[in-house]
């Protein structure tokens, strides 16, 4: 297989994999990784490199679309970046010293609970009662448009949830994955942040969490032009199409079919960390 | 430049959809030098064979700022795709950068203090050394 080749097959690879994590919010990284290490047989420090480019250009991409809408909480972002970034440099130190095979591990676990995220059942309520201090000083309690009404939501959980994004960031930095699905997790599950916020917030961060450990990747060389190049340009077409797909079809048959795929890629991906395959 | 100083500008949440042009031109820029760069690095190694199976790393003068301009000023396929990935990273960073501004323009000392630590991190991550 010559550059030329494989570059193409990447760049088909890449949009199915903007295009599948745009429709399911997962992101590209998680599609990404397997597509790299299990199919192409890349070193998965060059996929870590590769997958974190893909979810800067993602979220960047997403969030122009969504901020227009208002709903994203960006004091509740920024205030939780100080949590993701610190975490995310963390992760990337650690990298050095985890052993690749344990990297892979480590994936294929968050790949499974990334799986069971997509098909849970959503907060799709605004808690209106809570009276968290923290929340208070903070300024993090807010409102959001439903069908022209505006609801108000109050933020609960806040060193919870502050605590699972510093290992939302760790997790990040490690992997070379955005983490929705655990940044979700502290904004749905503990912080009680109503589903739509929670998401088009958790997006806002991924940007600038994955920025953070990017640099560092950047300078140890695992991001390589070669990859990178297919990888940002078949991403970003896929994530382009996916947003203009996302209003016109039903994503929960795809979610259920996607996280069965996800969940035996990982499968596959911790199958091979255990046998030191990758 | 002169709307973006003014008063009425950030308070009628403009500033949002400032933001928001702001990241869409950063994509764009960075694909489109992404693709250019590719086009190059195509012409000149896409006959090559790929070989990432083994960790070696991107060659060096693509891991820093100084090398990759130099490259690309030599119209290097790596470089200037580098450039792109570069121009992408920067993207949510400078989107901290305006946030700020955002923060103190609505008179919010804490959530300009808080974006401030944000950045800093990011910047001692640039800077720390942690690339090795």
């Amino acid at each position: 297989m010559s550059i030329l080749v494989f570059t193409l097959i990447l760049l088909l690879g890449a949009f199915a994999a903007g295009l599948l994590g745009s429709l399911t919010g997962l992101g590209g990284g998680v599609v990404l990784i397997p597509l790299l290490t299990l199919i192409f047989h890349v070193d998965i420090r060059y996929a870590i490199g590769a997958s974190l480019v893909a979810s800067i250009a993602n979220s960047s991409g997403a969030a122009a679309a969504y901020i227009k809408e208002g709903i994203t909480n960006v004091r509740i972002g920024m205030f939780l970046e100080i949590a993701t970034t610190t975490g995310a440099i963390a992760g990337a130190v650690l990298a050095v010293y985890t052993p690749t095979h344990l990297v892979a591990i480590i994936f294929g676990v968050v790949l499974l609970f990334s799986a069971a995220m997509t098909v849970r059942k959503k907060n799709e309520h605004a808690d209106t009662q809570s009276d968290n201090k923290l929340a208070k000083l903070m300024r993090l309690n807010s409102s959001y448009p439903v069908k022209g009404e505006i609801i108000e939501y109050k933020v609960k959980g806040v060193p919870g949830g502050y605590l699972l994004m510093t290992l939302a960031g760790v997790v990040s930095g490690l992997l070379g994955i955005g983490s929705g699905a655990l940044k979700v997790l502290a904004m749905d599950n503990v912080m009680r942040i109503p589903f739509k916020v929670s998401t088009t917030t958790s997006n806002f961060m991924i940007g600038v969490t994955a920025a953070a450990s990017a640099v560092v990747y950047l300078q140890r060389g695992y991001i390589d032009p070669g990859i990178a190049m297919p990888v940002v340009l078949g991403v970003l077409g896929g994530a382009f199409v996916g947003s203009k797909l996302l209003v016109k079809i039903n994503t929960k048959w795809l979610r259920l079919i996607f996280s069965i795929v996800i969940s035996a890629l990982a499968i596959e991906m911790i199958y091979n960390g255990l046998m030191r395959n990758l | 430049m002169k709307k973006l100083f003014s008063k009425t500008f950030w308070q009628e949440r403009d500033v949002e959809m400032f933001i928001g042009q702001q990241l869409r031109w950063g994509v764009i820029s960075a694909s489109v030098i992404a693709f250019i760069g590719g086009i190059i690095y195509l012409y000149s190694n896409g006959k090559g064979v790929p070989s990432y199976t083994e960790f070696t790393g991107a060659p060096l003068y693509v891991r820093h700022l100084p090398g990759i301009l130099h490259g690309v000023f030599q119209l290097d396929g790596m470089a200037i795709i580098q450039l792109g990935v570069v121009v992408l990273l920067a993207t949510p960073i400078t989107r901290i950068a305006f946030s700020v501004l955002a923060f103190a323009m609505e008179k919010d000392v804490l959530y300009v203090i808080i974006t401030l630590i944000v950045l800093s991190v990011i910047t001692f991550s640039i800077f720390s050394g942690f690339g090795g």
